[in-house]
C-alpha cells in the first residue's frame, strides 16, 4: 500500500503522519508538495493538520485554492481515498470534497485533550476496523473544529450513513452539531475527522485505539490512481 | 478604477460565539441594551479598468469562490 501526504506550508502535523503511515503500512509515504499539479499513482492520500496558511481568511481556506488540491480533487474524483485530518478535514470541506463547515469551538478556546468517539458507520472503507457504535478514545487539538450543515443537510448525511463518527459520552470538545466528528463523501472514498489518530497508534501514545482507521483504510484500498 | 466594498456575515441560525463574547464584553463595559453582537468580515478591493457590470460579476465570483463560504455565510458587495 503506497501512500502520499500533502504538504502545505504551515502544517505541523505531517511529520506525525508520515510516521504513522510508515509504521502501519511498512512504507513510507511519498510527500506531494502544494505546489504540485499531479500525483502520482497511490492507494491513499492524506492531508494532515495544522495551520495551512496561517488559518488567514478562514482555515483551510487558502490552502483549499492551492495547486496540489486540484490534484487531490482530480484523485478523489477517479476513486482514489482520501483521508484529511484536522487541519486536512477543515481543507476538504472547504474544497467541497466534503460537505458542511468548520467554525471556531465554541467555547472560543483551543482545546487539546483526549476524547472518546462513536463509531457510528463501520461500513465505510476508513472505518471497517471497528465495530458498528464501538466507542474508542482519540486526542483532539483544535481551536475550529464546530462542525456545521444546515439540517437539511445533517438529515442527508445521517441517512446516508455520511456521519460516521461522533464525540461520545459528553465529550464533544467544540461545540460541533450532533457532536459530528467525521464525515465521509457519498462516494465513500474522502473522509475528514477532527481528532488525530496518528498520534494514538501504540502504547507508548497512551493508546492505540486510532490505528484501526489506517489499517481499514490501507487493508482495503485497492482502487489505483 | 473601481472601488468595491465586499461584506461577509455569518448566515441567520449560525452561532456566532465571537459575537456572543464581544456582546459580553460590551456588557461588561457598562453599555446596556446590546441585544445581539454578530461579528463578520470586510474586504476592500480595487480592480483595474472602469468595467462596472465585468466588475460585478467578477467580484461576486471572488465571493463565492475564496472569500465567503456560502456554507456558513452571506455576502453583499457594494460598488463605490
Amino acid at each position: 500500500m503506497q501512500s502520499a501526504v500533502v504538504l502545505l506550508p504551515g502544517l505541523n502535523r505531517d511529520r506525525d503522519m508520515i510516521a504513522a503511515l510508515t509504521k502501519i503500512s511498512g512504507r513510507a509515504p511519498v510527500t506531494v508538495w502544494q505546489t504540485e499539479t499531479a500525483i502520482s499513482a497511490v492507494d491513499l492520500i492524506v492531508i494532515p493538520g495544522g495551520f495551512s496558511f496561517g488559518d488567514y481568511l478562514r482555515c483551510g481556506a487558502i490552502a483549499a485554492r492551492s495547486p496540489v488540491m486540484r490534484a487531490v480533487a482530480e484523485a478523489a474524483g477517479r476513486g482514489v481515498p482520501v483521508l484529511g485530518v484536522c487541519n486536512g478535514f477543515q481543507i476538504l470541506c472547504e474544497t467541497g470534497l466534503l460537505p458542511g463547515a468548520l467554525m471556531r469551538n465554541t467555547s472560543l478556546r483551543f482545546v487539546c485533550r483526549r476524547v472518546k468517539l462513536e463509531v457510528v458507520n463501520a461500513a465505510t472503507r476508513f472505518t471497517s476496523a471497528y465495530r458498528q457504535g464501538q466507542v474508542i478514545g482519540c486526542p483532539v487539538a483544535h481551536h475550529d473544529g464546530n462542525y456545521f450543515a444546515d439540517e437539511d443537510t445533517l438529515t442527508r448525511l445521517e441517512g446516508e450513513g455520511q456521519v460516521a463518527l461522533r464525540y461520545a459520552e459528553g465529550t464533544n470538545p467544540n461545540g460541533a452539531v450532533r457532536d459530528i466528528a467525521g464525515v465521509v463523501n457519498a462516494a465513500g472514498n474522502v473522509f475528514g475527522l477532527m481528532p488525530h489518530p496518528e498520534n494514538f497508534i501504540e502504547p507508548e501514545h497512551g493508546g492505540s485505539d486510532g490505528r484501526g482507521f489506517f489499517e481499514s483504510v490501507l487493508g482495503t484500498t485497492r482502487v489505483a490512481a | 478604477m473601481i472601488k468595491a466594498r465586499i461584506t461577509v456575515t455569518l448566515k441567520t441560525g449560525v452561532l456566532d460565539p465571537q459575537g456572543k463574547a464581544i456582546e459580553g464584553a460590551l456588557g461588561t463595559l457598562g453599555f446596556g441594551g446590546v441585544a445581539a453582537v454578530r461579528q463578520g468580515k470586510v474586504f476592500d478591493v480595487v480592480l483595474e479598468g472602469d468595467d462596472r457590470a465585468g466588475a460585478e460579476a467578477q467580484l461576486a465570483a471572488m465571493c463565492d469562490r475564496l472569500l465567503a463560504n456560502t456554507v456558513i455565510e452571506n455576502y453583499t458587495v457594494d460598488i463605490a
